[in-house]
């Protein structure tokens, strides 16, 4: 019952979703204004509907109603309730949904609380909202229903992919999705500011929590995935450019230079078509990388099963929003008209020389994402990995980095090098210094990671500098954000070069009772032990480890087996400390009955996604500045309305 | 606040700065990222294709087929292995140091990532990744053309 | 920006649409090549690989490809217990065996009491059943996933690879395939 109620609310969802983008339109048309006043509402309940649809199959998901096939095919009545949770959205269909839900929901926030912009403007926004969803809800309705019944309820599910059964996740997918749909918000913008001609600072303004709030979720969802990633694979990586990180890349990318832009056109009224075109091409970049992931037609470690027939259809999606986007903005930017002037010595130039670069890296990535899929068209088959991706995007991101040290001390529209020479000179000499102490006291470390200490050690100082001078109790919320974003970046930086110039690595076969080093941790095996967990079994070691002949702590790794469905993974143990963190994997029992062991010692590693967490945190702060400041700004407005009707009535 | 201040230099000659500067970054990464992928873009190779054109030393490849059995030995510091990868052509001798995935036994696919040195393929890493409901697809087509032979001779 | 040079920034202005259109066309190649449709036809018209499974269950034999030469054509099942398609097919098998159809089973990464299981609560339509842990078998014929069933003549040349569990719209179109094998 709950899934035929789950799936006619999805069918009324898209019936609103139709009238709500023939009501938009007819509205922009001369003589149709009456329809105008329907087009919000019907915003509002294709959000309800959708979430209520969402629900629905949460519902049988945590029920386990082996009935539907869906739950059948990626559920199991043993998983535990989190797993069955996450099940929901862990899988093809279920994920679509969610999809089309953040997209429905996040269109019905636009209706109810979007004030600033011109009401033509959201009206085309809000029909271009609904457009998209079109596509998605045919994706899910005719291709990949979530609430198909099986003919016989299944006696049990086939439970889910044993590397998916990990916590970390049960809430990343979630999380980067929102992200992607977020810039779904974005994209209607641009539509909408398109068509209505209406491209200036109070569009910018409107789309820019919508840009700052998928920009964080996306961080989140990076930071965390490559966590992940790091901890389940057991590699010891925390970045392997495989296809389906690069697509959750590409977006915020895109994302960070869409910031950025929004930013300048919002206080400047400069980078209007720059702008406009980023809106395109960030959500255009979310759903590029859903494409090459879903279709299969890319392998990856991740890879979902190849299906040329969805693969298609999101194609088709991809050909008319993506497709039809860029040709709108063709046809429409040579009519918007230029932004205000600015010098090159300007912080609109450095954000522009920024933004350039993070396109350069985007297409970088893009790309080398793609050549496999060129170079497979002529018969070759090639893979490409962090020998291509790491100096070539490094080329882009060095000076990027440098120039983020600088741009925030400049002033709008023209500035003079002479006012800030002083100020960049601590950052400068700082770079300069552990560059010199890099050299000296590591050398033989790889140039890459040498630079990006040294950069990440001046960036991290640099970002400081903007509050010099300033009053720090009345610095607007979204300049802390700024600096605490670009703090973050640096921390991670640090991390990441830190982690590559200084990672050591022990691999050894072990009997119990044996003793090895890794770096300056001593590690004992004491015992290999199985143990149970709900669903799976394991061979458990138990290995003392101590940091320069301090108290020992113990780790245990394990290679667990799991039942439902037949899968093995190993569970790598961590072991943290301020400056860097030991890394543990059990393998497999040699012929000879020793064990097969693996450490790491990875100095700062943490720093890397501390770094990440602090970027995403700076985004919160600027994103709760910039709201507070736009409902400080409504109530004053109201209040002046309210005074003005008051004195007219008293007239 | 409006459009008269230009820092010195004439709008016109601003604008085309910018433009200039966008184009030169554009086409500096498009010849850069050519560059660096016909350099550095690590070919997938079976037995037979490494024997009949073998690539040069050290460049980073991948190589594709089966794991002939009884020939999987371990040395005696027990995380280093040696093993025949075949296709029924050919065998490349293959060397790896580190923990074998789970899927990887004798008579199963792999697919090994490293270099040639001497006549032996040092692996840096081994993707025995085919579960029961997906080969990659490059194991994928190598079967549909070798597979035949190979599994009957590993048999 | 069209104020001062309307022409050169027209041109930059539809650069995004053509870099997707390059791009469209690049996985639309990719998407379609012939390669991919021919993955699942390679084996049509060639004989089996040579194997010998061992017996899966206690009750039917194990498989090998001179056994199933018969001089009859026949279908060849890939399943698995843990494959729910395959729990969904099991009726249509029983309609096939029923009307005289010889079914062997090549049970992939299986557990024989998860397979007993199976077997006892869908019905066990076999004649043979092999026991295919590596999935040599099923990669040698072919196959990539499970459910797959495979129409073998009599001389034990594969004639027909259907994907996916067959429906119930399927069962005459097998049984038009296992009598255009017998000729």
């Amino acid at each position: 019952m709950i899934a035929e109620i789950g799936l006619a609310v999805l069918w009324m969802a898209a019936a609103l979703a139709v009238l709500q983008l023939f009501a938009g339109f007819s509205a922009l048309r001369p003589g149709g204004k009456a329809l105008a006043g329907m087009v919000r509402p019907l915003a509002v309940m294709q959000g309800l509907l959708v979430a209520l649809s969402f629900l629905a199959l949460i519902d049988l998901f945590l029920e386990t109603d082996l009935s539907v096939k869906l739950v059948a095919e990626n559920s199991h009545s043993m998983k535990p309730f989190i797993f069955k949770l996450a099940g929901t959205w862990g899988n093809h269909e279920g994920s679509m949904l969610l999809w089309v839900t953040i997209m429905a929901v996040s269109g019905g926030v636009v209706a109810l609380v979007e004030k600033r912009l011109r009401e033509d403007t959201l009206l085309a926004t809000l029909a271009g909202q609904a457009f998209v969803s079109l596509g998605f809800y045919a994706f899910l309705l005719l291709s990949s229903n979530p609430f198909e019944r099986l003919p016989e309820p299944a006696p049990e599910g086939a439970g889910l992919n044993p590397l998916l059964q990990d916590i970390g996740l049960a809430f990343h997918p979630p999380t980067l999705y929102v992200g992607y749909v977020g810039l779904s918000v974005a994209f209607s913008f641009a539509i909408g500011a398109l068509i209505t001609r209406d491209v200036g600072p109070a569009f910018a303004r409107a789309m820019r929590p919508w840009v700052l709030g998928a920009w964080i979720f996306l961080t989140v969802g990076i930071t965390a995935g490559s966590y992940w990633a790091y901890y389940t694979l057991g590699w010891g990586g925390w970045w392997f450019w495989d296809p389906v990180e690069n697509a959750s890349l590409m977006p915020w990318l895109a994302a960070t230079a869409l910031l950025h832009s929004a930013s300048v056109l919002a206080s400047r009224n400069a980078l209007r078509a720059w702008t406009v075109m980023l809106g395109v091409i960030a959500f255009s970049m979310s759903m590029v990388g859903t494409f090459l992931v879903r279709s299969g037609i890319l392998t990856s470690v991740h890879a979902f099963a190849v299906d040329p027939e969805r693969g298609s259809f999101i194609l088709a999606l991809l050909a008319i929003y993506i497709g039809g986007a860029l040709a709108l903005f063709g046809i429409r930017a040579s009519t918007v008209t230029e932004g205000e002037r600015f010098s090159l010595f300007s912080r609109e130039a450095s954000l522009v020389f920024n933004n350039v670069m993070l396109c350069g890296i985007l297409g970088i990535v893009l790309l080398g994402t793609l050549y496999p899929l060129m170079t497979e068209a002529f018969g070759a088959k090639v893979s490409v990995g962090p020998p291509y991706f790491n100096p070539v995007s490094a080329i882009f991101a060095i000076p990027m980095m440098l120039m983020m040290g600088v741009g925030p001390l400049l002033r709008w529209r023209k500035d003079k090098p002479a006012r800030i020479t002083a100020t960049v000179a601590i950052p400068a000499l700082i770079t300069a210094l552990a560059l010199l102490a890099v050299v000296v006291f590591a050398p033989g470390i790889r140039i890459l990671p040498m630079l990006g200490i040294a950069v990440g050690a001046g960036l991290a100082i640099a970002s400081w500098l903007p509050l010099n001078g300033r009053n720090l109790r009345r610095t607007p919320l979204s300049v802390w954000g700024m600096v605490v974003g670009h703090f973050g970046l640096g921390v991670a930086l640090l991390g990441a070069a830190s982690e590559s110039a200084f990672s050591t690595e022990r691999l050894a076969a072990m009997n119990v009772g044996d003793t090895q080093s890794v770096g300056p941790i001593s590690l004992k095996l004491l015992s290999i032990e199985p143990v149970a967990g709900p669903n799976w079994t394991a061979l458990e070691a138990t290995v003392s480890a101590s940091y320069k002949g301090g108290p020992a702590v113990t780790l245990h790794p394990q290679a667990r087996t799991f039942s439902s469905p037949p899968g093995e993974r190993t569970e790598s143990a961590l072991h943290t400390r301020w400056n860097g963190q030991l890394y543990a994997v059990l393998g497999n029992e040699g012929d000879d009955g020793r064990w097969q062991m693996r450490f790491w010692w990875k100095p700062f590693v943490p720093l890397l996604w501390l770094g990440g967490l602090l970027v995403a945190f700076g985004g919160l702060l600027a994103l709760i500045g910039r709201v507070a400041q736009d409902v400080k700004r409504l109530r004053v407005n109201d209040k002046i309305a309210f005074r003005k009707a008051r004195q007219d009535m008293l007239k | 606040m409006n459009s008269k201040v230009t820092g010195g230099i004439k709008p016109k000659h601003q604008r085309l700065v910018l433009l200039l500067i966008a184009l030169v970054a554009l086409i500096g990464a498009g010849l850069l990222a050519a560059y660096a992928l016909s350099n550095q873009a690590s070919y997938f190779y079976v037995p037979a294709d490494l024997a009949k054109a073998p690539p040069e030393q050290g460049r980073a490849i991948r190589l594709g087929g089966m794991v002939e059995k009884g020939s999987l030995k371990t040395r005696a510091d027990g995380v280093t292995i040696d093993f025949i990868v075949g296709d029924g052509k050919a065998r490349i001798p293959v060397r790896y140091t580190g923990i074998t995935p789970d899927l990887f036994v004798e008579g199963s696919g792999v697919v090994a990532e490293g270099r040639m040195e001497g006549n032996t393929f040092v692996a840096d890493n081994l993707l025995a990744k085919h579960d029961e409901n997906y080969v990659p697809r490059q194991m994928g087509e190598m079967t549909a053309e070798q597979a035949k032979q190979v599994v009957a001779e590993t048999q | 920006m069209s104020d001062q040079r309307p022409k050169r920034s027209g041109l930059a202005i539809w650069l995004p649409l053509a870099l997707f259109g390059a791009f469209f066309v690049l996985v639309i190649v990719g998407l379609y090549r012939p390669a991919d449709r021919e993955v699942a036809s390679a084996f049509i018209g060639k004989p089996l690989p040579q194997f010998n499974l061992p017996a899966a269950t206690a009750d039917r034999p194990g498989l090998t490809t001179a056994e199933m030469k018969t001089g009859k054509p026949r279908l060849l099942n890939v399943f698995a217990s843990w494959c729910v398609p395959c729990a969904v097919e099991a009726p249509q098998l029983a309609a096939l065996t029923q009307q005289g159809v010889e079914i062997d089973g090549v049970a992939i990464r299986d557990r024989k009491e998860d397979l007993d299981r199976f077997l006892a609560s869908y019905g066990n339509p076999f004649a043979r059943i092999g026991k295919d842990d590596l999935s040599e078998v099923q990669l040698g014929i072919g196959s990539s996933g499970v459910p797959e069933t495979f129409v073998i003549d009599g001389k034990g040349v594969i004639r027909y690879q259907h994907i996916g569990e067959i429906r119930p719209e399927d069962v005459p179109m097998i049984l038009e395939k296992l009598k255009e094998a017998q000729s």
